[in-house]
């Protein structure tokens, strides 16, 4: 009978691999787009009289709002599938991944099944974004207390 | 050692019906499908109760088309792909006829072939064989949220919904059983859960080595596989070329995938579908009519199997594949 090696190699051969000739500049190009727009956006909100970190926090909740009601009408995914980490790796792609697991957990009730549920995409990303955040805080702050930063 | 396991008697398909959801009724089977939902719930509140709800739907057109009532009914075997196989029991708990729950992956159907004719082999009555499973809920448990916006691996497979059920009996018709094979649990040495056709195409091998042992395949005209997809199929051919010498050829020209089949043309399914409704409703829709018209006369059934589950896979486990199989031959 076949051995693990040659079998492992054997699926390599026969697996297809992601087109990333396709999927890297539809990325980058939608990803960009997203933030352009992000960007004039924010320029809008400013001529308003808004503070720039309070224009920029407008936006994101825009997009929060924007990402997550796309979902809820089924539209997300669809685009998704395109953009690829266009859409996954801006805030959009957070809000999507909140939104889409508390539709799916709705049903299960709204303490054990919605409460518990809604992070399961994205607690990982809130957790390591958390701890890399008090890391490189640490770091900055020796780095300030030695007159180096 | 495993072999063959022949029927002193051999059991019949009395009748059969399958169901699909929305992507099954843009098929080229779809006209064969006795009932399609476009809804994808089937009257259900959720994706989850609909696939129970397809397998009870299966079942009761199969008993409509030969005017057998529920009471005559002996048992029903039946699986799902949920946890604790708990959509059948939901979806079938109205007959009241006995029922054994099974798990088998996509590979139930065959399991569920083999368990209700030896079980019917043994005494009387009239055993329903229904499988169900449903994309959304196969989604939600080993994959993402159904709304979440992801790409799908290109050696991905797309969990069918749809259910298909046979009669079983031992009073002569058409279309009998006459061997039976349980699978072997083989090693698929792979992690990777989006390469369900990886993970199976070994045990199929193995099933297909272990067979033609026993017999020849000039006896045969249609081998059909479970859910393989094309990568599994790509990598059953080679292996059965390197190993299996002059009857390769035959065997290989035998062969169709029912996740080949069932999305046969549709652009956007990747390696093909998969799902233990995929085999259950290609066997009912394609195989079976043949068989009938005459078309062929001997068939292996060999639905695949990825046996893990979601937990499995994150703890770094390999998912093991299985292939029981079935003889199917026209009895006239």
């Amino acid at each position: 009978m076949e051995n693990s090696k040659t079998y492992k190699e054997r699926i390599k051969r026969h697996t297809p691999k992601t087109n990333l000739k396709k999927t890297l500049p539809t990325a980058f190009l939608t990803g960009g787009a997203l933030c352009a727009l992000g960007e004039l956006m924010a320029g809008a909100v400013r001529k308003m009289g808004v503070e720039r970190a309070d224009a920029y926090l407008t936006v994101t909740v825009t997009v929060i709002f924007i990402a997550s009601l796309l979902t809820a009408l089924g539209m997300f995914d669809k685009l998704a599938k395109y953009a690829g980490a266009g859409l996954s790796v801006p805030v959009s792609g957070f809000a999507n991944s909140v939104t889409s697991s508390a539709l799916d957990t709705r049903r299960e009730g709204l303490v054990l099944g919605l409460g518990a549920g809604v992070f399961t995409v994205a607690g990982p990303v809130i957790l390591y974004a958390v701890l890399s955040g008090t890391l490189f805080g640490i770091i900055y702050y020796i780095l300030k207390m030695l007159g180096v930063a | 050692m495993r072999e063959p396991i022949y029927l002193r008697e051999p059991i019949y398909i009395k009748s059969s019906a399958a169901v699909g959801g929305k992507r099954e009724g843009m098929t080229s089977l779809k006209t064969g499908f006795d009932l399609i939902d476009k809804t994808d719930l089937f009257s259900m509140p959720s994706f989850e109760r609909a696939e129970g709800e397809m397998a009870r739907l299966a079942v009761n057109i199969a008993l409509k088309k030969c005017g057998v009532s529920h009471e005559e009914l002996s048992f029903i075997v039946s699986g799902d792909l949920q946890n604790q196989c708990v959509a059948s029991s939901a979806g079938l708990f109205s007959f009241g006829a006995g029922y054994i729950g099974l798990y088998g992956a996509c590979s139930t159907f065959t399991e569920g072939l083999i368990v209700g004719s030896s079980l019917l082999s043994l005494g009387r009555g009239l055993c329903a064989v229904a499988t169900s499973s449903h994309n959304c809920t196969a989604e939600r448990q080993f994959r993402a949220p159904l709304e979440y916006g992801g790409q799908r691996s290109p050696s991905s497979q797309w969990t069918a919904t749809a259910s298909g059920a046979v009669i079983l009996t031992r009073d002569k018709c058409d279309v009998m059983i006459s061997a039976l094979m349980p699978g072997k649990i083989v090693d698929g040495y792979t992690k990777d859960k989006t390469n369900m056709g990886a993970a199976m195409a070994l045990s199929a091998y193995d099933t297909v080595r272990t067979f033609f042992e026993w017999e020849s395949p000039d006896e045969y005209d249609l081998i059909l596989t479970g859910d393989l997809g094309k990568i599994g199929t790509s990598l059953l051919y080679e292996l059965i070329s390197e190993n299996m010498g002059s009857r390769a050829e035959k065997i290989i020209s035998l062969h169709r995938d029912c996740g080949n089949l069932l999305y046969e043309g549709m652009s956007d399914m990747h390696a093909g579908a998969s799902g233990c409704g995929c085999s259950a409703s290609v066997f009912v829709l394609d195989a079976l009519p043949r068989l009938k018209s005459g078309e062929i006369r001997k068939m292996l059934l060999m639905s695949t199997g990825a046996l893990m589950s979601a937990g499995s896979v994150n703890q770094g486990e390999h998912i093991f594949g299985i292939t029981p199989l079935v003889k199917i031959e026209l009895s006239r």
